[in-house]
């Protein structure tokens, strides 16, 4: 097993199961952002379940590791792979033969998570640790994450560019790894490489006009 | 036509290689690519100059030994062609046309425009081969194979390990190749047998040996001169998996 974790199929493997973990975490959480454009309580709501749901708080530490486990061995497979060429081409046309996206992962991958520290830094720190302003949905006391949100949206607008930025980088991420992620795991063949990669692109955008939405829901609604 | 030529050049393996121009002048376009190189090292042997090392045999794109990078693609500009089939019919009358050896740690240059591709003769060695005894030529339809089986292992089967796709592969991988050998063998029963154990070691070798893993850029089945498919390395991964995750390897 030792080995396995250590060869080019056993790493991709690696990297796939993180990937489609993530994927699925994406999923649910552009599914309660998405409340945020319906009003203050339905997403203090979901954001209050999301905090102190116990089932949800035992993922919360996986889905760091699934992150540190991504990031860690993107890293490792990247700078090895870059090592097997000393001598480099003089001139490369690679344009015809693959897309910019799987070129660039690593880079691609790189721009999400300075998006990720961000992000972290702006409410998930802000909720653990920050005191914020608390309000009554339904007779219980919870936090007002929706005033958080929307303060930043709405009074920093670099902040809405940034957010934008990142959910298209998101997207180009997964443009390529979306059915990367299942050729990793040995999936494709002739029939499903096509449709994989179909899917892979509606994939890629909902997740990018999906997240870029909100800051632009935010700037418009604000006049 | 009239060509500039951007040519590696480079008297051993040890010593720095680096790009020599050379002008010619009245180029056939029905030349092959190989053949405006010949023209050019009777030139270079006429004027007493060492002429230009490159690797060729059968000319008809059969036996893997041709490969250059042209213009910064494998095999040149043309798809499904190894460099012996391209013509100089493919580039512009002034055009510049850099030449260059595949470039990869596991492909070392010998001289010029040769590279060492021993690593796939031992990759091979570590498994590409049916080890058990299937006889003599059986009766027809004693083994039945599925069609569609019987022809997805004659699509592997036509590589022809010219390295095109290392070449290509921004990570150096040797991914196509491997599974293309890989894919030929375990679709076919005399090659089931040892499947999973022929994965695991050639995909080891493969790695010991320096190239890359795998990114899916499809690159590699872009340049391919026999355009293998990108779905033999997910066959590759399959029996990889498959073999790590079982008990009894066989
Ligand atoms: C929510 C965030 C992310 C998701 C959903 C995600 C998803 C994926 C998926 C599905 C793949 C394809 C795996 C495969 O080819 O088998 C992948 C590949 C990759 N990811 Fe991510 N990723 C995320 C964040 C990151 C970050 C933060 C980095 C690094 C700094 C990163 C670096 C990479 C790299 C380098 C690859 C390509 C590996 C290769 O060369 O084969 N990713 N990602
Ligand atoms: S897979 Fe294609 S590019 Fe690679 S060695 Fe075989 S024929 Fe050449
Ligand atoms: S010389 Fe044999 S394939 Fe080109």
């Amino acid at each position: 097993m030792s080995h396995f974790l250590t060869s080019p199929v056993g790493k991709k493997f690696i990297m796939s199961i993180t990937g489609i973990f993530l994927m699925l975490f994406l999923i649910v959480h552009l599914t309660v952002n998405s409340l945020l454009m319906v009003g203050p309580d339905a997403f203090n709501s979901a954001a209050h379940f999301m905090t102190t749901n116990s089932f949800i708080m035992v993922l919360e530490p996986l889905l760091a590791l699934g992150f540190i486990i991504h990031i860690i061995y993107s890293a490792y497979l990247t700078m090895q792979n870059q090592r097997l060429r000393p001598v480099h081409y003089k001139k490369v046309d690679r344009w015809g033969s693959s897309t910019w996206p799987s070129r660039n992962m690593f880079i691609l991958g790189g721009l999400v998570l300075i998006f990720l520290v961000i992000h972290l830094s702006n409410f998930f720190w802000k909720v653990k640790f920050g005191d914020l302003d608390t309000v009554m949905v339904q007779g219980t006391q919870m936090h007002d994450l929706y005033g958080l949100v929307s303060a930043l949206f709405i009074n920093w607008w670099w902040y809405d560019l940034i957010y934008i930025l990142g959910a298209l980088f998101l997207a180009l991420h997964l443009s390529h790894g979306f059915w990367a992620a299942f050729q990793s795991l040995g999936w494709d063949n002739d029939l499903w490489r096509v449709r994989l990669k179909r899917i892979a692109y509606v994939f890629a955008v909902i997740m990018g006009v999906g997240f870029s939405s909100i800051p632009v829901y935010f700037l418009i609604t604000s006049g | 036509m009239k060509v500039k030529l951007k040519i590696w050049r480079q008297p051993n393996a040890r010593s720095k290689g680096k790009f020599v121009d050379y002008d010619l002048d009245d180029i056939s376009p029905e030349m092959s690519f190989l053949e405006m190189l010949d023209a050019l090292n009777t030139r270079l042997i006429q004027q007493g100059d060492d002429p230009v090392a490159y690797e060729h045999d059968c000319r008809e794109g059969i036996c893997g030994s041709c490969g250059l990078f042209i213009n910064g693609r494998p095999h040149g500009p043309e798809r499904e062609v190894a460099t012996c089939q391209l013509h100089m019919r493919s580039f512009r009358d002034g055009d510049t046309i850099v030449v260059e050896p595949w470039r990869a740690k596991a492909f070392p240059v010998i001289k010029d425009l040769v590279v060492d591709r021993s690593a796939f003769e031992k990759i091979m060695d570590a498994g590409g081969f049916v080890s058990v005894d299937t006889g003599s030529a059986p009766e027809a339809n004693t083994t039945p194979v599925k069609k569609q089986n019987a022809e997805r292992a004659f699509d592997a089967g036509v590589c022809i390990g010219c390295g095109a796709c290392v070449a290509a592969c921004k990570n150096s991988s040797a991914s196509l190749f491997v599974a293309a050998k890989i894919s030929q063998l375990a679709l076919l029963p005399q090659g089931k047998a040892e499947a999973q154990r022929r994965a695991l070691n050639m995909v080891a070798r493969m790695e010991e040996l320096g190239f890359g893993s795998c990114t899916s850029t499809e690159a590699c089945e872009v340049e391919c001169p026999k355009s293998i498919s990108l779905d033999h390395i997910a066959r590759m991964n399959r029996e990889y998996l498959r073999a790590s995750f079982s008990e009894e390897k066989d």
